[in-house]
């Protein structure tokens, strides 16, 4: 694979970012991004709406935050546990929602993911409404202690890009040429004898997998995990981040996370902190109406036009 | 005495009478859902927002306005479903050539602004709203104690139920209603003004929402997130039914409300998730749903 210019220079801004920011706003980017991306690949490159992603994302955080403090699991072992659980519900609900398409796809997935957020709200081992508090970081590799904001910083970092790097094989993998096909012209695809549910339901699994190691992830930086997590505001908020960067581009949920997590913090903040949800609401309209590239999508829309 | 094989009839009768009237509720959002998705191909998610704008409107009228239950009942889905044209108008039709995805992404903004909104200003608690008095009290049966105002809840719904649904299939209007929803080009041909037609459709969608949230008032606490959590059901139920028929709709909604409130009786921790298990069930077995006509 190349890497290219931007990459680099982005990597370089990710390892010096800490000194100059605060780390634990830095890892909810990370983490977020992850989550974007993830999502992403579902929406941008397969074309399938999903609005339940947020139980993926919450199964790995409460998955790993049990394991981790009951059964005394590493904190790798327990990010893995997480991964894996939310690939398996990924599974289980792929195969269930790839059946319908479109807008009933969007329903599909946001009503699975309700049935499992009524689980975790009665299930006696998630905390209810409390969550659970208090997750240890715990030692990675037994040694190295990740109660120190930077060294959990870089290891969030190579979490984050492993899992970005998940993603950009897979986009550009035959797979997810056939995904591509099937995004724009899926009865084509059909009739060159690709099976186009299990593709989808491939594409499925890997993005659930993936939220979930950022909601993984995500609980271990905030040693918390809770409902919010798994709420459908979370499933909408995932969606914005993706649309306001720019869906089906590589950088796009980045720019998103990045925009949209910085926002809330600002916001949370200050005065307007009550206004959030509506704040999150007009930039939906915005973005629908005047903006569906994205801030990527826009960018490159403004280079290819004056640069090629 | 109210045993009957070791089942606490009382009880039960209870649970069914709970079902039903959620039922109605079911069976008038996933009508208008269905009304608006027959023309337009949308899915509305602001459906439960204007649910819960319909009860904060009644609430409000007869706070401040002094505007009586009966009124309201007439007053707030016109008010509702004017504001439902506005959005059609000048936020739906902007992007009605664009992927249906972005419509969908449009309504869920609308929504968490109208929630957003009335949770600023009411706060997350919830108000209650008096019982119109012609319907306090109640009738005792053999079986249970049925409070009047329930009944009517019932009745209600059924009757605007089946005269929408009576309307669509039976009458001039709904011919042409029907006719564009299998080719809206060729009813433009004919000389009918379809772009009207798609907006009074999409308002009458949204009036229906609005009434449901006036017949809610006065048993649920009128609260911003009363209409997101009801909403999500609602979708659950329009994917068991499907979309194709109006009737469909309403047989749906009215038959989860009651495997809802059976459910609640004979197995109360399943209550809440019973209705996507049954989701699950029909996509397993027949994915179009119940009364759906496509592939």
């Amino acid at each position: 694979m190349k890497i290219s210019k931007l990459s680099i220079v982005l990597l370089g801004v990710a390892l010096v970012a800490p000194f100059v920011m605060y780390p634990v706003l830095l890892m909810k980017i990370l983490c977020f991004a992850l989550f974007a991306s993830a999502f992403n690949l579902l929406l941008g490159f397969v074309g399938l709406l999903s609005f339940g992603h947020a139980i993926f994302l919450g199964t790995g955080g409460y998955v790993t935050g049990y394991l981790v403090m009951n059964s005394g699991l590493s904190p790798l072992l327990g990010i893995l546990a997480g991964t894996a659980a939310a690939a398996a519900l990924g599974a289980v609900y792929g195969k269930l929602s790839v059946k319908r398409e479109g807008i009933y796809f969007a329903m599909v997935t946001l009503a699975l993911a309700q049935l499992m957020f009524f689980v975790f709200l009665q299930a006696p081992f998630t905390g209810g409404e409390n969550g659970l508090q208090g997750i240890p970081r715990g030692f990675l590799f037994g040694f190295i202690d990740l109660s120190d904001n930077l060294n959990m910083y870089y290891f969030v970092l190579a979490i984050f890009l492993f899992g970005f790097w998940v993603i950009n094989r897979t986009i550009h993998s035959p797979f997810g040429q056939v995904l591509k096909a099937i995004r724009e012209n899926e009865p084509r695809a059909t009739s060159l004898g690709y099976n186009v549910n299990d593709y989808k339901w491939a594409a499925f699994v890997i993005s659930a997998a993936l939220s979930g190691l950022a909601g993984s992830t995500k609980t271990l930086v905030f040693q918390l995990a809770s409902l919010t997590d798994v709420h459908w505001h979370m499933s909408g908020e995932v969606v914005l981040m993706t649309l306001v960067g720019g869906m089906g581009t590589i950088f796009g949920p980045l720019v998103g996370a990045a925009a949209i997590v910085g926002l809330q913090n600002f916001l949370s903040g200050g005065e307007l902190g009550n206004y959030v949800h509506i704040i999150m609401g007009l930039i939906f309209i915005v973005c629908v109406l005047a903006f569906r590239s994205g801030i990527v999508g826009e960018i490159q829309k403004i280079v290819k036009r004056n640069f090629s | 005495m109210a045993e009957f094989l070791g089942i606490n009839l009382f009880g039960l009768f209870g649970q069914l009478l709970v079902g039903l009237i959620n039922g109605s509720f079911y069976a008038l959002l996933s009508l208008g859902l269905a009304i608006i998705f027959g023309l337009l191909k949308i899915i509305n998610f602001a459906q439960g927002a204007i649910y819960m704008l319909g009860a904060f409107l009644a609430y409000l009228a007869l706070q401040y306005l002094g505007i009586s239950y009966w009124a309201a009942l007439i007053v707030v889905p016109l008010v509702v479903g004017l504001l439902g044209i506005l959005m059609e108008r000048f936020l739906i039709r902007p992007i009605a050539n664009e992927d249906h995805l972005y419509s969908l992404l449009l309504t869920f903004g609308v929504a968490l602004v109208l929630q957003g909104l009335f949770t600023h200003l009411f706060g997350s608690s919830g108000m209650s709203y008096p019982i119109p008095e012609a319907f306090s009290g109640g009738i005792k049966l053999p079986f249970m104690y049925l409070p009047n105002y329930r009944a009517w809840i019932v009745v209600a719904s059924l009757v605007v139920c089946v005269g929408t649904w009576w309307m669509i299939e039976k009458t001039k209007l709904g011919a042409y209603l029907r006719a564009g929803t299998e080719n809206p080009a060729l009813m433009q041909a004919f000389g009918i003004n379809v772009p009207l037609m798609v907006t009074l459709t999409f308002g009458f969608g949204v009036a229906l929402a609005g009434f449901a949230g006036v017949m809610a008032a006065p048993v649920y606490s009128v609260s911003p997130d009363m209409g997101s959590n009801l909403l999500i059901v609602v979708f659950a139920i329009v994917v068991i039914g499907g979309m194709g028929s109006i009737g469909g709709a309403i047989i749906t909604g009215l038959g989860m409300g009651i495997v809802e409130g059976l459910t609640k009786y004979f197995y109360p921790e399943a209550s809440n998730t019973v209705i996507f298990l049954v989701m699950v069930i029909v996509l397993l077995i027949k994915p179009a749903g119940l009364f759906g006509k496509e592939a």
